[in-house]
């Protein structure tokens, strides 16, 4: 009996793990029936939506449910996790052993430091000037925009737990700092540069994900995904609007 | 002129690959997949075609590719295909939209934004195709 119990909580850490640092859903759901079989649980049923993990093996009583609050954008976890479930189903790590490892992994922060995704964001702001038939003159103001965008955006994150209002704040913020930027003459194209600075806010996390989700028949997890990119989007298109109204 | 859109596509993707938290010895594969993905798309435009044939095809592509070097490296898909992804959005037609919205010129807005949307829909194409070919393979493989 104790030992389902152990196989629940590794299955459970590991889905929270992938959930948290945006998996698609399939592929949590897929990773905790594998290492439940890969200990000999052949019969599990794991049913996941982006906010929460349903999990329960066959005989173990009850099932367990994890809520998942706060979701971020780690693809470095979801490749560790889905790592260690491969050891895990060829029989190179023992429970304790994985238990151990999801642990540890759950407690670090993989990210990159910040002021690296700042200048991350802002050199793909400036990219996207060019590749969008920019001048080489908008680079800068692109770059500078698109830079205090993102930063924004975590700011105000951090401050307010409310992620649509951060991503329009965000857009507004980096919309300002164009004009301010292009009315004392620096940069001529103040469409390129806004569309430019606010690339880095596009929710591609989460299309792709509702695209692959939807294909595997996951219509819940598809759907409010799919709300959830189309509620940022309208929040960054809600954030430029009121800088055209001020325009 | 192309070589311009090919440097900046290659960083702008792996930069996108860097905010989502990319392993480091994967960010320039990101790159190169958007500078694929890119490529096809400015070609297809540069011969008048169709932009959302040319998003369609490029997103298949994209994914086709990250397929591909997800099964070298044994990594989740996304990673690459995420970065490759981003270049294709509209987001230039969405503002476009966006601003005609704001000045009440609402024929011209929903012109853009169906334009948009068929475009997002051109690229959630793409990704479908290409899983289909792979889950086609697989059922070759395995016969």
């Amino acid at each position: 009996m104790g030992e389902i119990h152990k196989v629940a909580d590794v299955c459970l850490l590991a889905g929270k793990i992938m959930l948290q640092s945006g998996a698609e859903t399939y592929r949590v759901e897929d990773t905790m029936m594998r290492i439940a079989a890969a200990f000999g649980m052949p019969h599990s049923h794991s049913y996941v939506t982006p906010t929460g993990i349903i999990f329960a093996i066959d005989g173990s009583g009850p099932a367990k449910l994890i809520r998942i609050v706060e979701r971020s954008t780690d693809l470095q976890k979801v490749t560790i996790v889905n790592s260690i479930s491969r050891q895990i189903s060829s029989g190179e790590l023992s429970l304790a052993e994985a238990h151990e490892r999801l642990k540890q992994l759950e407690g670090k922060n993989l990210a990159y430091p910040f002021w690296m995704q700042v200048a991350a964001s802002a050199i793909a702001s400036g990219c996207f000037v060019i590749m969008f038939q920019g001048k080489w003159s908008d680079f800068l103001p692109a770059f500078v925009s698109g830079g205090i965008g993102f930063y924004g955006l975590d700011y105000v994150h951090r401050l307010v737990k409310l992620k649509f209002f951060a991503e329009f704040f965000a857009s507004f913020l980096a919309g300002i700092v164009a004009m301010l930027l292009v009315a004392i003459g620096v940069g001529n194209d103040i469409d390129k540069i806004i569309i430019g600075s606010v690339m880095p806010l596009v929710p591609g996390m989460l299309i792709t994900n509702a695209v692959r989700d939807l294909m595997a028949g996951h219509l819940v997890a598809g759907l409010s995904k799919g709300a959830e990119a189309f509620l940022t989007a309208f929040a960054i298109g809600t954030g430029m609007a009121v800088i055209f109204a001020m325009y | 002129m192309l070589i311009e859109q090919l440097v900046t596509s290659f960083i702008a993707s792996a930069a996108f690959g860097l905010i989502f938290n990319v392993p480091k010895k994967l960010l320039a594969h990101c790159g190169l997949v958007g500078m694929s993905g890119w490529f096809i798309y400015i070609l297809f435009v540069q011969y008048d075609m169709d932009s959302i044939f040319a998003t369609f095809v490029a997103a298949f592509f994209v994914a086709v590719v990250s397929q591909v070097l997800a099964r070298m490296y044994k990594t989740p898909m996304t990673i690459f295909s995420v970065s490759g992804i981003i270049p294709l959005v509209p987001g230039g037609l969405a503002y476009e939209a966006m601003r005609h919205v704001v000045v009440n010129d609402y024929n011209m807005a929903i012109q853009l934004a169906a334009k948009a949307f068929m475009i997002s829909g051109a690229i959630a194409m793409g990704l479908i195709f290409s899983e289909v070919i792979n889950q086609m393979m697989k059922t070759w493989a395995s016969r």
